[in-house]
Parts: C-alpha cells; structure tokens; sequence
C-alpha cells in the first residue's frame, strides 16, 4: 500500500480499550523517561514519552486514556476522542494513531478498532499480548485481518521484553500509512462478525483459569473473606513493614536539624533551616514509606485483574452510601494516611462517585491521629479488662475507627440525597483476565506515584511550613518574659483571639495555640501541646509527662471533645493539598475544608455540652 | 425476560437493549460493549449483598454490572 513517509520526531498517540494492555505497551516504548501531568483545566492523566528509534529518529508517545467508545461518556473518553481528532487546543494531532486491541478480547476491541478507523486518521493496529492469545489456542491470521481491515496490523507482546520490537521498526520505518477509509454506514457489530470469522479462530470463550478463580474470588463467602485477608495482609505490611524506614527518616531529619542548631551561629536563618526547612520536608517525606507499600499493593492488586473484583464484591453495599466499589480499596487506604488514599482515587471513573470519594477520605483515621487519640486516651480513660480479655482502652481506640467510618458514610449519603444531579451513576465494570504482575510495570508504576507525592507535594507544604514557621516564631518573646516562646507569636495571639470561639467546646487557650502549628499535621499537635506546656524531652516523655499534666488539668468533656474535634476536623495540610492536586480545584479544597471544620465544631460542641452536664 | 431475572449460568441470548429514556447514554453504552441483538449471554454469578451486581459473561468479556443497569437487556432462553 501507498504510505507517506515522514522526516520530522514524529508523535503518535496509544489509544484502545482499557484493559488492552496499552499502558504496559507505553512502559515498554518509553521506559521511565515518562511525563505523568494532568490536562489542562481537567483531572484526566496525560503521560508523554519519548524513545529514540534504532535510526536515531525521536519519538514521542502519548498515552491516551482508555476507552470504550469514541461516543464519549465520561471525562477521559472525551481527552482521547479530541486528541484523535486534533480539536483539544493545546494538544498536536498525532502524526500516527497507534490503536491498541487484547487478542484475547477481539470480539469487544475490534469494534472499538473499527470506531478509530472510521476516523479517517493515518492508523496501525497493534494485536496485543499474543502470548496469552497462543496459550488459550486463539489464532489470528495477522495478513488476512490486515487485507480485511486495510489497516497494517502488527503483533506485541507489552509484557515481555523487545514485545514492541515489530512496532518500533514499523514506526522507524518512518511510514505513515494512508488514511483509512471506511462506509459511514456500516453496522459495526456485524463488521466485527465478518473480521472474526474471516481472520480468527477463538476455541474456548473466556479462559478456563479466569472462570475458575472467580468461582472462589467471588464466592459470597469465601471472596468476602479472601477480601478481608488482603486487606489485613496489606496493612500488617503498612504499619510494621514501614517503621522502621520512616523511624530511619525521622533519625535523619532530626540529625540535620541538630547539626544545623549546632553548628551554625544563633539567629533567625538558623531557625528556619532547622525548623521550617528540614523539620518540614520531614515531616512529609516520612509518609513516603507507607505511601511506596501501600501503593505497591495497590499496584499489584490492580495489574493482577483482582481490583474491580473487590469493587464487585462490595458495589452494593457501597452504592447504598452514595459510593461505588471502586471506593473501597481509596478509602481503606485513607486509614493509613489520606494522601495515597486520594491518589487511589484515580481508579474511580466516575467523576461524582471520584468526588465524593475525595472528600470523605479525610474522615478515615488516618495513622497521624493515633498519636493525638493515645495521648488522650491514655490521660483519660481509665484501663479496665472487658469481658476478661478485651482492653477498654483499646476498644475506645476501635471506636474512634468506627466513627471515622461512620460519619464518612453519612457524608456521602447525604450527598446522595442532596446532589441536583439525580442522574444513575452506571457501574458498567469490565473484570479482566487475570495476569501476573509484570515487575517493569510495577516499578515503572511505584516511581511515578513517588514523583507526584514529593513534586506536587512538597512545594505546598514547604511554603504552608514556611508560613507556620513565621507565625509561630515572630515578633518573638520581649526580654524578661518568662512564658513559653509560642505565647509571645503570632500563632500565640491567633490562639488567644481564636479562645472565645473555641470556649463553647471547652477548650483552653492552651489548645487553641496548639492548634495552630497542629495544621501542618496531626501528630504535631502533641509536640505542640507539648512546647505551650513547656514540656521538654524526646517524643515519649512529651507525651508521658504532656498525660500526666492534662489528667489534671483538663476535664474529661475537654479531653472527648478534643477527641471529636480530632475526627473531622481537617488538620492536616498535606490533604489539602493533595485534594487541590487530584482536583485541581481550590474550591473543592476550601468545601472539603469548610465542611470538614463545620462537623468538628459541632461535633466538639455537642460532645462538651452533653459530657460537662453529666 | 431481562438479564436481571436469568438464573444463574442459563445460557441465552440478547434480544434487545431498552432506553429507559430518550438518550439513555447506559444503553447506548451496552450496546457498545456487546450488548446486541443475536449475542450469546450468561449470568456466571452474583454479588454477595443482596445478589448485586450480575457477573455477566458476554462475547469473550466478562461484566459486572448493577440491577437497573441489567434491566435493560431483554434476553430470551436458549432452549
């Protein structure tokens, strides 16, 4: 066939079904020199690479999101229809539409195939994972289909090293293939008929192995439990598989700021590089931890097929809080810390159901309140056994989980219930066949999350600590004063002004200036708390002796309604950020904040006034 | 008889997809994912809470999808 040939770095755009490997293709071109950023003004995801060709030519892909369909129904699905067409402004239109098809799933890819050649764009077809197609004995005829479609077909295999090799070669070639042309009016479907019996013989429907699994995976009984073994496993790995690298980052920080307050003469820039500077960037970069655990098990569970099996299990149950399945994995994640899960978020499809997702993800207790809820706890309520085996204490910890959760599901049917757009939110999930995780997606996957947290991140909270900092250390304390040094800041004054609003909840001015540096994150509270109390020491004994003077000090209303206050309240900068990130609104930032205060108050308020009455 | 009411694993075949109004975009999208007329259909599970979603075996793809969305598909038995 007559083909052009082009000179220039040529740009080519992947598109196809999702679950067509297309992702796995794109690691496999470009490798981790990858650009992972959002389109502008929207929350689709564009990835860019670039590979240079055996010639030397470059090269540059883009990945377009997943689609079923160029009738588009949701926000990606417009992205890869207008890139196609070159009508999104900003964007080039592709030199070249390279249209990803699973060879294992032809009856549904070809006819997504057919929709981008009824483009009339210059198109190769990549057949994908023929690999998994050869071992369940389907066999395409590559020519045949190529002279039926007029469209050059060349087969990959994404998941295995030089898979691209054929396609690489073809693009080097430099030859763009001449637009397609194709009837306006022919039925898709049948045309599909027409390709599969001409060019491929399919022997079994679905593979043997992939019904097997979900007979057990999604059994009423045994799936639940399965379920809940992955998710105890996943956390077990959390929590202790991540101490001991995020004690090893607080070691470090601490060691620089101390070398800092050590060696460099006293004076404000010694305060900041110690404080806001280093302490700050610790302060984030030791979540990094759990967020690379979290997010590999992530990874895992979505590339191994069995992610959209846990939203299957739990889409009911879910659905009736104004969520779908797809909210599980999120906001279970959200118990470790919210930030990965509001990045998890961008499994959800659906751009409602995403929403409200985001915005109660900060209600699960995340790991940075248990300090706050342990210090409390253990100042106020007294040890005793239940039922001979259970701690009392513990179970008042278990409840602080089970009111996150609570009070996150009443948001999100309220929300249900007061949403103008009453329009079904379809679930409509494909459940692909399962495959093993392949180790170059998986760490081409972990390094990108990684970026994200520490670029878009970072330079938030770096200036939000930067701020804190100010507040809390100027004008600074008047020769001869004798309070602690926050009294006489900014923050301090804050604090004393903010005592009237916060009195009702029975909180002292003590709490309100701890407050304050406590937006940065939860856990600062207590290291605050611990400076207006002019407690010195290391974390431990902060805390140990910060309970001994509180027990005294406060009553117990305060303490519950401090604890209540600690459930909703939004105190933790990193999520807000992260919620401006994934958005890329500001106003959902200042709802979720909004809301998120109103709740602690009230919650403060009632929990004081009934507990101080009794 | 709709795929909401097909017993579990009784192979059937589509009839049509209804649009429960004007430009029902869930429809149209069944339809584009395999859901048409002639296409061979099994329901292969259920969900555990309250039977919800279908597990859907269509073409050489397996769906899940929620009863309202199942609704739409009328099927008839083979045999």
């Amino acid at each position: 066939m007559d083909a052009t040939t082009i000179t220039h770095p040529l740009t080519i755009a992947l598109v196809g079904n999702p679950n067509c490997g297309k992702t796995a293709l794109f690691n496999q071109l470009t490798g981790a020199r990858q650009k992972v950023a959002n389109y502008a003004g929207v929350t689709v995801e564009r990835k860019e690479g670039v590979f240079t060709a055996p010639s030397g030519r470059r090269v540059s892909v883009l990945d377009l999101p997943g689609a079923y369909s160029l009738e588009a129904m949701s926000p990606d699905e417009i992205i890869t229809r207008d890139i196609c067409l070159g009508r999104r402004p900003g964007e080039a239109m592709p030199d070249l539409i390279v249209c990803v098809a699973d060879a294992t799933n032809l009856r549904l890819h070809l006819r997504f195939v057919l929709e981008v050649k009824k483009l009339g764009r210059p198109m190769i077809l990549a057949l994908n994972m023929m690999d998994a197609a050869a071992a369940r004995g389907i066999r395409v005829d590559r020519d045949r289909l190529e002279a039926e479609l007029g469209v050059p077909v060349i087969e990959t295999i994404a998941v295995k090293s030089g898979g691209a090799a054929a396609l690489v070669g073809h693009i080097d070639a430099g030859l763009i293939p001449p637009k397609p042309s194709i009837d306006d009016h022919l039925d898709l479907h049948a045309e599909v008929r027409r390709l599969l019996d001409a060019a491929v013989v399919m022997p079994t429907r679905t593979s043997k192995i992939d019904d097997r699994l979900d007979r057990i995976l999604l059994h009423p009984v045994f799936g639940l439990m399965i379920l809940a073994l992955t998710m105890f496993v996943v956390f077990q790995a959390v929590f202790s598989g991540a101490t001991p690298a995020m004690d090893a980052i607080t070691a470090g920080f601490d060691w620089a700021a101390g070398l800092v307050r050590d060696h460099m003469p006293d004076g404000l820039l010694k305060g900041f590089l110690a404080d806001a500077v280093i302490g700050g960037l610790g302060s984030v970069i030791v979540f990094l931890p759990q967020i690379l655990i979290l997010f590999f098990f992530i990874l895992v569970l979505e590339e191994s097929g069995y992610l959209p099996r846990a939203a299957f299990l739990l889409d009911h149950l879910m659905s009736k809080a104004g969520l779908t399945g797809r909210s599980f994995i999120p906001l279970l994640s959200s118990h470790a810390c919210a930030i990965p899960g509001i990045m998890a978020t961008r499994s959800i499809h659906d751009v409602r159901d995403r929403i409200t997702t985001i915005l109660i993800a900060p209600l699960m207790t995340c790991s940075a309140r248990i300090p706050v809820y342990v210090l409390l706890i253990s100042a106020f309520i007294p040890e005793r056994s239940v039922f001979g085996v259970l701690s009392f204490r513990g179970l008042v910890l278990f409840g602080m989980y089970l009111i996150g959760i609570s009070g996150g599901l009443m948001v999100s049917t309220v929300m249900k219930w007061t949403r103008r757009d009453r329009s079904e939110h379809p679930l409509l999930m494909e459940l692909p066949s399962y495959r093993l995780p392949s180790l170059r997606n998986l760490a081409i996957g972990l390094w990108e999350r990684a970026q994200i947290f520490m670029k878009r991140i970072t330079g938030i909270i770096f200036a939000a600590n930067t701020l804190l900092w100010v507040l809390t250390t100027f004008p600074g304390k008047p020769a001869g004063a004798t309070g602690p040094d926050i009294d006489y800041s900014v923050a301090g004054m804050i604090g004393h002004l903010l005592h009237p609003i916060f009195a009702p909840l029975g909180f002292n001015w003590q709490i309100c200036v701890a407050l304050i540096p406590g937006l940065a994150a939860r856990e600062v509270a207590v290291s605050a708390l611990g400076t207006v109390y002019a407690v010195q020491g290391s974390e431990d004994t902060v805390s140990q002796a910060l309970g001994h003077l509180i027990s005294t000090q406060w009553s117990l209303a305060t303490a519950l309604s401090l604890m209540a206050w600690y459930v909703f309240a939004p105190q933790c900068m990193s999520t807000l950020a992260v919620i401006r990130r994934e958005t890329n609104s500001w106003k959902m930032v200042a709802v979720t904040a909004g809301y998120l205060f109103g709740l602690a108050y009230v919650a403060a308020l009632i929990v004081y006034q009934i507990v101080s009455r009794l | 008889m709709t795929l909401r009411d097909l017993p579990l694993d009784t192979p059937a075949l589509v009839t049509e997809v209804c649009n429960t109004s004007g430009g029902d975009i869930i429809s149209q999208r069944l339809r584009e994912l395999g859901f048409v007329p002639g296409e061979p259909v099994e329901v292969v599970g259920r969900g555990p809470l309250g039977g919800e979603p279908l597990l859907i075996r269509i073409g050489f793809t397996r769906f899940a999808l929620r009863g309202n969305e199942a609704e739409r598909v009328v099927v008839e038995r083979i045999g």
